[in-house]
C-alpha cells in the first residue's frame, strides 16, 4: 500500500474552544481588541463618546442653572438655563391660549390619553367601542372644548339655492338658528327621498337604502348639533393656539382623518373598476410626489381661491386639511401593503360564503390587513409628528415655532438660551418619537410571534 | 398591474330576481359614472370659484411674469444672475440650487449611511452601540429641528470673520460660512485638467484589462502603482510643463470680511449637514436590514469554498444585499429632494424659497406659482424614480 499524502497519520491538534464557550468578559474583550483594526475602531469610538458625552452631561446637569427668575441668574453659569424653560413653559405647551381657559386643552389631552392608552394595549377589551370613541366622538368633543363651539351655523344645503330668510333669528336661546335647522330637516327629507327613489329605480332594497341614508344624516346632525350648541364656553381663536398643543392637534387630526381616508384610497387603488383605480392612483402619487411644505403653501394660499367667496377658513384649519390629505396618501400606501399580504384564499373563502365586497373587506380582509400594518401606521404617525414642525413655515406656532420665537425675548437673552431651548424641544420630540417607535417594534414582534395572517 | 382576481364582485350571485343593483357590471358602471361626475363637478366648481375670486381680486392670471424683471438679489447663484434678471432666470437659479444641495446631500448621506449601517453590524460592541445611538437620536428628531439647530446653534454661534482662527492654516469657520482657498485658473490650466482626465481614462482601461485577464484565468497582478502614477503623475507632469497655471488663492481678512478664497454659505452648510446626517440614519437602517436579510448559509457556503472574509462580503453578501437595499434607498433619495424645500425656514435660496417664496410674494400669482412648484417637484421625483428603477432592474436577478 503506497502512502497517500492526504491521509493523516496523527491526530490534528485541538482547536481552541468556540467563542460561545468563553466567559462574557473575554468575549467582550475579544470583540473590542481582537485585531489591530478592531482596536483602532474601539479607540475611535471611545474618543467620540469622550468628546460628546461629558460636555453634554455638564451642560444639561452639572453646570446648569436650576433656580432663578431672570436672565441674570443664568449668566453666571455655562450650563443650561432651566429657569428660562420654566418661565416659558406655558407658552411652549399652550402658545397664547388664555391662561384661565387652559383647563380645556388639559381636558382634551387627558381624554385623548384615556382613550388612546387602551387602544394601544393589545389586551385591553372593547376595541371596537374604543376606536369608535377615539375616531368618532373624541374629535367633536375636542373641537367644541378647544374652540368653544357655538359655530352659529347659517344655512345647510337647500338654503344655498332658496332664499330662507322667512324664519330668521336665533331660536331656543342655546345658540341654534331656526333657519339652519329647518333647512337641515328639509334637506335631510329630500336626500332620503332621493335615495329611496334611486333604490326603487334600481330595484334594490328601499328599506336598507333609507336606513343607511338616515343613519348617515343622523350622525351628521348630531355632530352639527354639538358644534352649534352654545355650551357657554368662551370662544378661543385658533390664532392664539400654539406650542405643543398645536403639534398634537396637527398630528392627531392628521392620523384620525388619514386612517379612514387612507383605507378607502388603498381599497380604491386595488379596485377592478378602472375609473376608481386611476383616480386613486393619481391622488396618491400626486401627494406623495410633492413636499409637505408645498402642500402647506397650497393650503394657505390657494385653498381660499378654490372656495366660494363667502366661505372663509381659518389658517390652522387650512393647514390641517393640507396635512390630512398628505397623510392620507402615505397611509394608503401602508394599508395597501397590508392588503397585498393577505392571501387570495381569504378572498375566495369570503366570496364562497356569499359575502359581498364591503362585507368581505370589512369582516375578513381589513381586520387582518390592518393588524399586520399597525407598525407601519405607527411609523407613519411618527413621520407625521415630526412633520408637524413644518407648519411654522406658514406662520403657525407649534412647539418648535414657539421655542424659536422665545429666542427673541430680550428678557431671557443669554449665551445659553439657544442651546437650552433646543435641548428642551429635542428631549420632548425624542421621547415621543422614540417611545412610539419602540411601541411599533413591540407590536411587530408580537404579530410575528402569532404567525402572520395567512 | 396584476391584482388578485378574488376581489371580483362577480363572485356574488344575483339574489333578487332582476334587481339591477345586484348585477356587478351594472353596479360597477354606476359607481364609476357617479365618481366621474363628482370629479368633473368638483373640478368645475373649483374652476368657477377661482375665476370669480380672481376677477373679484382683479388678478390677471397667466405666465407673463416670467419675462419681468425680478429685482431681488439671490445670495448663491451658480448661473449668472443679477437683480435686473427676469423671474424666469430666478426660477432656474433656484432650481440649480435645489439640485446642488440635493445631489451633495445624497452623496454624503449615502456614504455616511452605509458607514453607520455597517458599523451597526460590527462585531465591535462599542462601535455597534455608538452607531445605534446615532441612528436612534437622529431619526427621532424632526428634520426642521435639526436644520434650525445647525443653523442657529452651531453655525450661527461661530466667531465673526475677525475673531476666527484658521484651521489647517487656511480654512476659516465663521458665522458667515466656511471660507477656504479658491482654485485660481490661469491660461493653460485646461491642459492640466485634460491630463487628469486622460490619467483617469487610462487607469480605467487598465482596470478593465486586468479584470479580463483575471476572467481568462491568468495570474492576478497588481497594477496599483501604475494607476497611481497615471492619476497623479500625468497631471503633475502637465502642471510643471505648462508653468503652474493652477494655484490656490488664499483668503485674506480685509476690513470686516474675507477677500479672495471661496465661501460656502451657512444656509447651504446647515441644510446640507442636517439633510445628510438625518437621512443617513434612515439609510443606515436600510443597509443593516439588507445585509441581515442575506441568509447566513450564503456566508457559510462562501467560507467553506475558501473565500476570504473580504471577498465574501464583496462578491457574495453585497450583491444580494443591494437588491434589497436599492428600492427603499430610492425613496430616501426622493425624500432628500423633497426635504430640501425646508430651506425656506433658514433662507437658503433653493427653488422653493426663490420661487414659491419671493416670487410669489412679489407677483401675487399664487395659482400659477404653486402649480408650477408642485409640478417641478413631481418631475424631479419622477425622474429620480425612473433612474433608480432602471438601476434596480440592472442589478436585479436576471431571468428571475
Amino acid at each position: 500500500m503506497t502512502t497517500r499524502t492526504f491521509v493523516r497519520t496523527a491526530f490534528a491538534p485541538n482547536e481552541p474552544p468556540p467563542l460561545e464557550a468563553d466567559s462574557t468578559a473575554s468575549r467582550f474583550a475579544r470583540s473590542l481588541f481582537a485585531t489591530p483594526a478592531n482596536f483602532a475602531l474601539t479607540v475611535l469610538s471611545v474618543g467620540i463618546v469622550a468628546l460628546v458625552l461629558p460636555p453634554l452631561i455638564r451642560f444639561l446637569f452639572l453646570d446648569a442653572t436650576w433656580s432663578g427668575t431672570s436672565r441674570d441668574d443664568c449668566l453666571a453659569n455655562a450650563g443650561a438655563c432651566w429657569p428660562f424653560v420654566r418661565a416659558k413653559f406655558g407658552q411652549f405647551i399652550y402658545g397664547f391660549y388664555p391662561a384661565a381657559e387652559r383647563w380645556r386643552p388639559n381636558l382634551v389631552l387627558a381624554f385623548g390619553a384615556l382613550l388612546l392608552a387602551p387602544l394601544l394595549i393589545p389586551a385591553a377589551p372593547f376595541k371596537r367601542t374604543n376606536a369608535l370613541l377615539f375616531f368618532g366622538v373624541y374629535p367633536v368633543v375636542s373641537f367644541v372644548l378647544l374652540t368653544g363651539g357655538n359655530l352659529d351655523l347659517q344655512k345647510f344645503l337647500l338654503g344655498r339655492f332658496l332664499q330662507w330668510t322667512t324664519v330668521a333669528g336665533v331660536g331656543f336661546g342655546i345658540g341654534l338658528r331656526w333657519a339652519f335647522w329647518t333647512d337641515f330637516l328639509f334637506s335631510a327629507v329630500v336626500i332620503v327621498a332621493l335615495v329611496a327613489a334611486l333604490a326603487a329605480l334600481l330595484r334594490a332594497s328601499v328599506f336598507a337604502a333609507v336606513t343607511a341614508a338616515g343613519m348617515v344624516l343622523a350622525g351628521l346632525g348630531i355632530i352639527l348639533l354639538a358644534v352649534d350648541l352654545d355650551f357657554g364656553l368662551a370662544p378661543v381663536e385658533t390664532r392664539s393656539w400654539g406650542g405643543f398643543l398645536v403639534t398634537l392637534i396637527v398630528a392627531v387630526t392628521g392620523i384620525v382623518v388619514s386612517l379612514p381616508l387612507g383605507v378607502l384610497l388603498a381599497l380604491g387603488r386595488r379596485s377592478r373598476m378602472p375609473a376608481v383605480r386611476y383616480a386613486c392612483i393619481l391622488f396618491i402619487e400626486f401627494w406623495r410626489g410633492v413636499p409637505l411644505i408645498t402642500v402647506l403653501f397650497f393650503a394657505t394660499y390657494m385653498l381660499p381661491l378654490f372656495l366660494p367667496r363667502d366661505v372663509t377658513f381659518d389658517t390652522l384649519l387650512r393647514a390641517l386639511i393640507g396635512v390630512a390629505l398628505f397623510a392620507a396618501a402615505y397611509m394608503a400606501e401602508v394599508v395597501r401593503g397590508g392588503l397585498q399580504s393577505i392571501s387570495r384564499g381569504q378572498h375566495e373563502a369570503a366570496a364562497a360564503l356569499g359575502l359581498g365586497y364591503w362585507r368581505m373587506m370589512g369582516l375578513i380582509i381589513l381586520p387582518q390587513a390592518l393588524t399586520l400594518v399597525i407598525p407601519g401606521i405607527v411609523n407613519n404617525f411618527i413621520g407625521l409628528f415630526k412633520d408637524t414642525t413644518l407648519v411654522l413655515i406658514v406662520a403657525i406656532f407649534d412647539l418648535l415655532g414657539q421655542i424659536r420665537a422665545s429666542f427673541a425675548d430680550p428678557n431671557w437673552a443669554t449665551p445659553v438660551t439657544l442651546y437650552t431651548g433646543f435641548a428642551f424641544a429635542g428631549v420632548i420630540y425624542f421621547v415621543f418619537c422614540f417611545g412610539m417607535s419602540r411601541y411599533a417594534l413591540y407590536i411587530e414582534r408580537r404579530t410575528a410571534a402569532y404567525g402572520r395572517g395567512s | 398591474m396584476k391584482r388578485p382576481a378574488a376581489e371580483s364582485k362577480a363572485a356574488a350571485p344575483p339574489r333578487r330576481g332582476g334587481s339591477l343593483a345586484a348585477d356587478p357590471r351594472f353596479r360597477a358602471f354606476v359607481v364609476q359614472a357617479i365618481l366621474l361626475i363628482a370629479i368633473v363637478w368638483i373640478g368645475w366648481t373649483l374652476f368657477e370659484n377661482i375665476r370669480q375670486n380672481l376677477a373679484a381680486q382683479k388678478i390677471a392670471s397667466g405666465f407673463g411674469f416670467f419675462g419681468e424683471t425680478a429685482g431681488f438679489g439671490i445670495s448663491q447663484t451658480l448661473i449668472p444672475y443679477t437683480e435686473e434678471s427676469t423671474y424666469g432666470r430666478a426660477f432656474f437659479v433656484g432650481l440649480v440650487n435645489t439640485l446642488i444641495v440635493s445631489a451633495l446631500a445624497i452623496v454624503f448621506a449615502t456614504i455616511l449611511g452605509f458607514a453607520v449601517g455597517i458599523a451597526r453590524l460590527s462585531r465591535n460592541v462599542l462601535l455597534a452601540r455608538l452607531a445605534e445611538a446615532y441612528v436612534e437620536v437622529l431619526r427621532n428628531l424632526p428634520l426642521l429641528f435639526q436644520i434650525l439647530f445647525w443653523y442657529l446653534a452651531v453655525l450661527g454661534t461661530l466667531p465673526g470673520p475677525r475673531q476666527s482662527t484658521p484651521l489647517l492654516g487656511a480654512v476659516y469657520l465663521t458665522n458667515r460660512g466656511i471660507i477656504f482657498p479658491k482654485i485660481g485658473l490661469e491660461p493653460g490650466s485646461g491642459i492640466v485638467f485634460g491630463a487628469l482626465g486622460i490619467g483617469f481614462l487610462l487607469a480605467l482601461i487598465l482596470r478593465f484589462l486586468q479584470r479580463r485577464q483575471m476572467l481568462m484565468g491568468s495570474e492576478r497582478r497588481s497594477f496599483g502603482w501604475l494607476t497611481l502614477l497615471l492619476i497623479v503623475g500625468l497631471p503633475a507632469l502637465a502642471f510643471v510643463l505648462t508653468g503652474a497655471p493652477v494655484s490656490l488663492k488664499w483668503p485674506e481678512l480685509r476690513g470686516f470680511n474675507f477677500v479672495g478664497g471661496a465661501r460656502l454659505n451657512p444656509e447651504l452648510l446647515a441644510l446640507l449637514f442636517a439633510l445628510s446626517t438625518y437621512t443617513a440614519s434612515f439609510i443606515a437602517e436600510i443597509v443593516r436590514a439588507g445585509v441581515l436579510a442575506v441568509p447566513r448559509g450564503q456566508t457559510e457556503a462562501a467560507f467553506s469554498l475558501g473565500l476570504s472574509r473580504r471577498t465574501t462580503l464583496r462578491r457574495v453578501v453585497a450583491p444580494q444585499a443591494m437588491r434589497l437595499i436599492v428600492p427603499p434607498l430610492t425613496s430616501q433619495y426622493l425624500n432628500i429632494t423633497k426635504n430640501s424645500s425646508l430651506a425656506a425656514a433658514i433662507g437658503y435660496p433653493d427653488f422653493f424659497y426663490v420661487f414659491a417664496g419671493t416670487t410669489l410674494n412679489q407677483t401675487g400669482q399664487a395659482i400659477e406659482i404653486i402649480a408650477i412648484t408642485m409640478a417641478v417637484y413631481l418631475a424631479i421625483s419622477l425622474a429620480t424614480a425612473i433612474f433608480m428603477n432602471w438601476y434596480n432592474r440592472a442589478i436585479a436577478l436576471k431571468g428571475a
